[in-house]
């Protein structure tokens, strides 16, 4: 009976790049799939490329395809990955070069778009459903991408693509894409593309599955984190998979590590929502099959939603952190005094956000959670705060570092930083107002 | 005791809201997860860092509950003044939760 053999290569952008090429060596795939765009990523890129109109790609992308590209050609790997992020063509271009410079001639490169729709949203040709209250006012936005499905996945398929670079796609699509193009899966067969988007979720976030994201020393071990594996699956035309590691790298693969996973980000297991299926976790069936092996049956689905989910990336003022330290007898007091004077400069300055935090004491779960035991022997005092301007921001900053002078006895250690904030808001659009795009280019 | 003690958590983040799984290390502790820990509890331990009721959602064959909360929109992960923005660290402090054994 065919199977075929998908690895997860990356969980996120910065993810660590060997595991993938582990897996490319070692794990007998058929496809390595990348997911490397959180929300807000694709923000980030989308300024880049208004900077340079080759930029806007994944920063990996070069390491990651030196990294792949020439063991993935010489075991015929099809490459599937978001790194293309807010300029696939950008990618696919410098994946060419990239190709090129390492004499591999014939590849076929092809790039997803179409997910960009800030134009027909700003202009008002589309309307905007907002999914969590008021939408930003449009001359703050940097960003709005749908999230597309399977479908232009598969027509780079089609063409017999060996890599491909997409921009804004849902993650699971980047896995069940592969297995409907292998299969021949029927696109409104809704239990199959169930089955085949909980593959897609327990691969996208890569070590997550593997131990990653898991060790508790004492409540669960994990041996090896420091060359985690990443996982692969092995999936039946019934969609059936078991999920495993290359044999021999770090991490854990179990029924606790695949629960813990099955569950990540998901609301209600019984309607997890994508472009393609509205999905049902709630039945899924997790069963040890040897040592690092897991087989995963039982997903179910239901038709797939009307609406399309677009993110919206957009400026939202300036933030800027400052911390010092206090240690030795009555340093929380130290602290505290410190925090009192940044307090009443800062509000003279006209922060009206402002956050403080005794780092060590207090400053994950607020007073209350946190245990009440003795006074640690040293604090770190955390203000964090929000700007209009970036200068605002600045001035936060430099009010920490004044307190080495200013401020009580003793303070060291001080630094800070500041960056601009894109928040993400939600909306949904019709489908028939986003139309994908696939190009193609050969090395 | 601790809901660490029989207990393990995953916490996740999307928008607003944030994902918490609790999963029973033994199938026959998920009876005692499933009485002691309420949707009502959960927000009651969070009171100060959510808004809103908490939902859960029962899982038994895999022994698990999920839970989600939502923040209030000043704490979501890209507009946070908080050290943990994503609020990764929350299920560490549901496994802190004290349940009678």
């Amino acid at each position: 009976m065919k199977t075929v053999r998908i690895g997860a290569g990356a969980g996120y952008s910065g993810d660590r790049i060997e595991p993938a090429v582990e897996l490319a060596e070692k794990g007998g795939l058929d496809y390595l799939v990348f997911e490397c765009l959180a929300e807000r990523t694709i923000a980030l890129a989308q300024k880049a490329r208004m900077r340079d109109p080759l930029a806007g790609y994944d920063p990996l992308l070069e390491e990651r395809m030196e990294a792949v590209l020439g063991v993935c050609a010489r075991r015929g790997i099809c490459i599937v990955s978001n790194m293309g992020a807010a300029n696939p063509a950008a990618a696919a271009e410098k994946a060419r070069e990239i190709a090129q410079r390492m004499g591999l001639r014939g590849l076929r490169i092809a790039t997803v778009s179409g997910d960009d729709v800030i134009e027909p949203l700003r202009s008002g040709v589309v309307a905007a459903q907002p999914l969590e209250g008021p939408l930003p006012p449009v001359e703050r936005w940097l960003s709005a991408n749908a999230y597309l499905g399977v479908a232009p996945i598969l027509d780079a398929l089609a063409t017999g693509a060996n890599v491909i670079l997409t921009g804004r796609v849902a993650d699971p699509a980047l896995f069940l894409a592969p297995l409907i193009h292998e299969f021949g899966w029927n696109l409104e067969d809704w239990d199959l593309l169930g089955q085949g988007t909980v593959v897609g979720h327990l691969l996208e976030c890569a070590g997550q599955l593997t131990g990653g994201y898991f060790a508790d020393p004492g409540r669960k071990d994990v041996p090896g984190l420091a060359y985690l594996g990443f996982p692969l699956a092995e999936v039946g035309a019934d969609g059936s998979a078991v999920f495993s590691k290359v044999e021999g790298s770090g991490g854990l693969l179990n029924r606790a590590t695949c629960t813990e996973q099955l569950l990540y980000e998901i609301q209600d297991p019984a309607a997890y929502y994508t472009p393609d299926v509205i999905a049902d976790f709630s039945q899924v069936s997790i069963e040890e099959a040897g040592r690092d092996r897991v087989r995963v049956t039982g997903a179910a689905g239901r038709m797939r939603p009307a609406t399309l989910k677009v993110s919206i990336g957009y400026h939202d003022g300036f933030f800027g952190e400052g911390q010092i330290s206090y240690a030795g007898p009555n340093a929380l007091a130290r602290a505290e005094l410190a925090r009192e004077i940044l307090a009443e400069r800062l509000f003279c300055a006209g922060f009206a956000d402002l956050h403080f935090d005794f780092i060590g004491l207090n400053s994950i779960h607020g007073p209350r959670l946190s245990l009440q035991g003795a006074v640690p022997y040293e604090v770190r005092l955390r203000a964090a705060g929000r700007a209009e301007s970036h200068a605002a921001a600045a001035r936060l900053v430099r009010e920490v570092e004044a307190l080495y002078t200013n401020g009580p006895a003793g303070g060291g250690g001080a630094s800070g930083s500041t960056k601009e904030m894109i928040a993400i808001a939600s909306a949904l659009v019709p489908r028939s107002c986003v139309l994908p795009r696939v190009e193609i280019l050969e090395s | 005791m601790l809901l660490h003690d029989i207990a393990h958590a995953r916490t996740g983040d999307k928008g607003n809201l944030v994902t918490i799984s609790l999963i029973a290390y033994r199938a026959e502790d998920f009876a005692l997860l499933d009485r002691e820990v309420t949707a009502e509890r959960v927000a009651a331990h969070f009171r100060e860092l959510i808004e809103g009721p908490v939902e859960r959602y029962r899982v038994p064959h895999l022994g698990a509950l999920n839970f989600v909360l939502r923040r209030p929109v000043a704490n979501t992960v890209t507009r946070s003044l908080l050290l943990d923005t994503h609020g990764k660290c929350l299920g560490s402090a549901l496994l802190a939760m004290e349940v009678r054994g």
